[in-house]
């Protein structure tokens, strides 16, 4: 995958990561929710990784470990 | 703590810039339920709430908020950037360039500043989700005005799945208020011991 398709399918996976969360949020004891929400997780977390491996870091503060690209000097969102 | 992640919840690509459009976006940067107010409101309300579903609920549809704050300033910026003082002042934006030039200023479509009195906080767990739940329905018919103004695709991609979470942040909020009212069947959620 390129860059942008990999940033794209991040984007999807994360979705379906954030929809779980907020439901959870108020259904905590939904086993399926739980379920789909930890093999989810596990898929973003690979993707991310594969990533930052590739490209740099997409997260701050310590929570990117990669040695690939550069923090400040990747492509920003907003430029 | 927050984490801040170098990309947006949803692509932003506007290539062919609408500063009207990036006028009237500001209805949701700055204005009274914008996605600033939202996040602020959510990120505060959680303080005080008596039950963990209710305080996870808020705190992560607040952190959410703030991508959707982003998503909306970058969509902003992409609408200005090189904007001519003609096209200024066709958009009646001469006024926000005077204070503000191609800056992104938290303030809604006729100017006027973002107010802290938009969060809202009174303390009583139901009272404050049930203004989130207008809060929401109001985010959502803005997002609905702001996709009457415009057919372009690059506007309306990002405007739709932003509507579309309103919805989803007003079914999660819906079910806090009933958890809340199972927790003070009483209505005695301010009870103030003397």
């Amino acid at each position: 995958m390129d860059r942008e398709e990999l940033l794209r399918r991040i984007s999807e996976i994360q979705f379906v990561c954030v929809e779980l969360n907020l439901y959870i949020d108020t259904h905590p004891d939904d086993a399926a929710a739980l379920s789909d929400y930890y093999s989810y997780s596990v898929m973003l977390n690979e993707l991310i990784g594969s990533y930052e491996q590739q490209f740099g870091p997409l997260l701050g503060f310590g929570h990117s470990a990669t040695m690939t690209g550069s923090w400040p000097c990747s492509e920003w969102p907003f430029e | 703590m927050w984490i801040y992640q170098k990309k947006l919840e949803f692509p932003v690509e506007i290539t062919n810039p609408d500063l009207r459009m990036g006028r009237m976006l500001m209805a949701q940067y700055g204005g009274p339920d914008s996605e600033l107010s939202a996040g602020a409101r959510y990120l505060t309300q959680r303080f005080s709430m008596p039950d963990d579903r209710v305080r996870a609920t808020l705190n992560d549809i607040g952190t959410e908020e703030l991508a959707h704050w982003e998503i909306i300033g970058v969509m902003i910026q992409q609408s200005m950037r090189g904007a001519t003082l003609a096209e200024l002042e066709e958009a009646g934006l001469l006024g926000y360039y005077t204070l503000h030039n191609h800056g992104v200023f938290p303030a809604d479509p006729n100017g006027i500043p973002f107010t802290a009195s938009y969060i809202q906080c009174t303390g009583d767990p139901i009272t404050d989700i049930t203004f989130d739940l207008a809060a929401e329905q109001g985010a959502r018919a803005t997002y609905e005005h702001l996709m009457n103004l415009t057919d372009s695709e690059e506007y309306l991609a990002p405007l739709r799945f932003l509507r579309a979470r309103e919805i989803v942040h007003y079914q999660r909020f819906g079910e806090c208020l009933n958890i809340l009212k199972e927790l003070f069947p009483n209505g005695d959620q301010n009870k103030l011991r003397r």
